[in-house]
């Protein structure tokens, strides 16, 4: 052992660093592989344009998500309504999110 | 009972040829008929590693289309009694290889009496890479202990889980395997190399062996004679530790130590004991 490696030592191992990027890049690609179907941010920005011709709502208040239970996929759609848009509108829509779809 | 053990990776250079060749000829020493075939259509290296290259008539496209039979194209090794390869076409056409192709051949091999098929994937995860694991029943993913290979290797873990016979048809999932290769203990004492451990964490399947750095490997692939056929070096006994793991035997894994620095490499720096 050379007096550098004495100094070295004080940096991260690069076997760690490794390991560390490998976790995050390989949980992700995962998530991409297993999950998530790649229409979904077509499907959300689609639903957003029809649900904003009947109630005034922002993008990040509408969420779709594709769950997967044993052999069962279920498509979740939720969207919230904004408090004074409901006391203006008073609509008789269902508040807050239900299950949309079911494929199993 | 045959078994289809495809050897892959994702990516290339980690070793599965030499993994193939050395599983294959350290399995059929001990009696059973074994077949090694190279999936490697244009490139064709294993009839290279294992040393019968000169002896290449016919290759596995020839034997698909119909222009050989299988038995005109399978090549009898001349050293092992019951092992033999099955070349790749050095053809530059991509759909030489079709899934009733392929099919087809494999049944003619379980037909004759073959127990162990192993297919030596291609880099990559194209066509001729899931033709090579299609019809697998077990798999022997070979990794370095290094990122790329290693997320290479968890990408091909997810198509053995989806794009195989046994998947499509909903059955038992494909044994897989970890083999690492290339390992050298040294530098992961060091902590510039992944440890075996870390592998194993992140892509969560069992390991069948670790094979150690060792330059008996390129020999014995400069001399077309598998390593486990002169099993003096780190890297035979390795490998053929991993043959005995891998028909169903225990045996503790070995040579995931660096050999202790001995008196005078301590004093004078050491660079001989931990190459």
């Amino acid at each position: 052992m050379s007096i550098m490696d004495y100094f070295r030592r004080t940096q991260p191992k690069s076997a760690t660093l490794a390991k560390e990027r490998l976790q995050i890049i390989v949980a992700r690609e995962r998530v991409r592989t297993t999950g998530e179907p790649d229409y979904l941010p077509r499907l959300k920005q689609e639903l957003l344009q029809v649900i904003s011709k009947y109630e005034r709502i922002d993008l990040d208040q509408v969420s779709v998500n594709v769950e997967r239970s044993g052999d069962c996929d279920v498509l979740e759609l939720n969207v919230v309504l904004s408090e004074s848009e409901r006391a203006a509108v008073r609509a008789a829509v269902s508040r807050g999110g239900a299950p949309a779809s079911r494929n199993c | 009972m045959s078994k289809v053990v495809v050897v892959t990776s994702g990516k290339g250079g980690v070793g599965k040829t030499t993994t193939t060749a050395n599983l294959a000829s350290g399995i059929a020493a001990l009696g059973y008929k074994t077949i090694a075939i190279d999936f490697d259509v244009g490139l064709r290296n294993l009839d290279l590693v294992m040393g019968c290259e000169r002896r290449v008539v016919y290759d596995l496209v020839n034997a698909i289309r119909g222009e050989a039979t299988l038995r005109q194209a399978v090549i009898k090794d001349k050293r092992i009694e019951t092992l033999y390869v099955l070349p790749a076409s050095q053809t530059r056409d991509k759909d030489a290889l079709t899934l009733d192709g392929v099919g087809r051949i494999l049944d003619e091999l379980r037909a004759a009496g073959f127990e162990y098929i192993f297919c030596d994937s291609p880099a990559g995860i194209e066509w001729g890479a899931q033709m090579a694991m299609y019809f697998a029943d077990e798999a022997i993913v070979v990794t370095n202990p290094e990122v790329s290979s290693v997320r290479d290797s968890d990408r091909v873990l997810g198509l053995l889980d989806a794009k195989t016979r046994r998947a499509e048809l909903g059955e038992e999932a494909i044994k897989t395997h970890l083999l690492l290769t290339r390992y050298a203990p040294a530098r992961v004492a060091k902590g510039e190399m992944l440890a075996y451990q870390d592998v194993l964490e992140l892509l969560g399947i069992p390991l069948l062996g670790v094979i150690p750095e060792s330059t008996a490997v390129l020999q014995a692939s400069n001399a077309g004679t598998p390593v486990v056929l002169d099993p003096t070096s780190d890297a035979a006994q390795a490998y053929l530790d991993v043959v005995q793991r891998f028909l169903g035997e225990e045996r503790p894994h070995r040579f995931l130590e660096s050999a202790k620095k001995g008196f005078f490499s301590r004093i004078f720096g050491g660079q001989a004991a931990t190459a």
